[in-house]
């Protein structure tokens, strides 16, 4: 299956069937951190990717911010 | 993985509340969080007029969508930061989803207005570039708002936001910050009231919430942003989420109900110039440039015009090199 993650953009390949939860856990991302989205929409941690599934991988951190101590506005 | 309402297909999965939502519960969880935040601090009253801060990202137009869902005749303002590719693509962003929704954008640039971009009043100051970023955005931000006799600035600061900050002012013992940690700060003294309705909704349910209701935003971060500690704190945070779910609201929302109060009338030590952050707010005079509060006799915000107007504009990457270099 392709993965695309973006920040930088990239694309990956992965033998499927797989589940959400293995493809993250190879990744070395956290769950809380990113949105796996596939066909539009939402796939929740316990489906299993198939093979020939596209998904996206999307980072949901921000970075916006201004020096510590002050606050945030980005 | 059911929706623990109605039990179809779940298509997301909230550990800190033990739940799992299919896409419309999810999107009524989210709206009735942010009403529920709205009605406990008292941020906006039926039929009051927001200015909405809007960057373009996930957190600014999920916000807007969300308070136009509950009834607030919202506008909102985009400041051209001038940010190489980053700011013309947060700009088309936030100008669809305005023009797509009938819904009012107002737009200033710092190019053509004020004649500097943060690149270059960053490195002409030698300021970080998200403190010149933010002097400048509070500034436009807090007059916008109330020369526009708005009832209130909104901006899409989310619960990972004053999570990481908190985190920040509290390894520092930043008292005199932590005191104004709070999610709606008072109108006076010529600031608009400030609210942060979506402080109880993480990063990743307002970005799931914009994919769930077809929001297209600006994935991709500001090339200022690479790296810096707000970034790396919110990581630290989703760590110990991971371990135990809930640490985020608890640290926070504990915060505000048990600490915030106390630390009101806590004597601070600080003596320096804040009339960048606003923190301190007694006494502030108009400035004789703009006519904004500040402390001294020019604001911060037109010092920062006056030292970088008309400079040399100076390229993104050589900036956002540094950034990384000094961080
Ligand atoms: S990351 Fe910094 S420079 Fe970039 S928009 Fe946010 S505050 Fe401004
Ligand atoms: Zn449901
Ligand atoms: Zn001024």
């Amino acid at each position: 299956m392709k993965v695309i993650l973006r920040n930088p953009n990239r694309e990956l390949e992965f033998r499927g069937p797989m589940s959400v939860v293995k493809l993250l856990r190879q990744l070395e991302l956290h769950r809380e951190s990113v949105l796996v989205i596939s066909a539009g929409t939402l796939v929740p941690g316990d489906a299993i990717l198939a093979d020939d599934q596209e998904v996206e991988i999307r980072p949901v951190i921000s970075g916006g911010a201004v020096a510590v101590g002050t606050e945030v506005v980005g | 993985m059911k929706c623990r309402v109605c039990g179809d297909g779940a298509v997301i999965d909230l550990r800190r509340h033990n739940a799992n939502f299919c896409a419309d519960h999810f999107v009524r969880y989210c709206r009735q969080q942010v009403e529920r935040t709205i009605d406990q601090f008292e941020m906006l009253s039926p039929g009051e007029r927001p200015l909405l801060a809007v960057s373009g990202g996930k957190d600014s137009l999920a916000m807007w969508d969300l308070l136009v869902e509950l009834g607030y005749d919202t506008d909102g303002l985009y400041v051209g930061l001038g940010i190489g590719d980053y700011s013309d693509q947060a700009g088309h962003y936030a100008r669809r989803f305005a023009s797509d929704r009938g819904l009012r954008l107002v737009e200033v640039d710092l190019r053509q207005r004020y004649d500097y971009d943060i690149p270059t009043a960053a490195a002409t100051t030698g300021r970080v570039p998200c403190s010149a970023c933010g002097l400048s955005k509070r500034h436009l931000f807090d007059r916008a708002a109330v020369d526009g006799n708005y009832d209130a600035l909104v901006t899409g600061h989310n619960l990972d936001d004053e999570a990481a900050v908190l985190y920040g002012n509290t390894l520092r013992w930043q008292v005199d910050y932590l005191q104004r940690q709070r999610p709606v700060l008072p109108a006076g003294r010529g600031f608009p009231r400030k609210v942060k309705p979506l402080v109880r909704l993480t990063e990743r349910e307002t970005a799931a919430y914009c994919v769930l209701r077809g929001i297209d935003y600006l994935v991709d971060e500001c090339p200022m942003a690479a790296g810096n500690k707000h970034v790396a704190y919110k990581e630290a945070l989703n760590g110990l989420e991971v371990q135990s779910p809930g640490s985020k609201t608890e640290f926070y929302f504990g915060f505000l109900a048990r600490m915030a109060d106390r630390l009101e009338d806590e004597p601070t030590n600080d003596s320096s110039d804040t009339s960048d952050t606003g923190a301190r707010r007694d006494g502030p005079t108009p400035c004789g440039r703009c006519g904004s509060p500040c402390d001294g006799e020019i604001c911060s915000f037109c010092r920062l015009v006056d030292r970088t107007a008309g400079a040399e504009p100076v390229p993104v990457h050589v900036l956002s090199t540094r950034a990384k270099a000094t961080r």
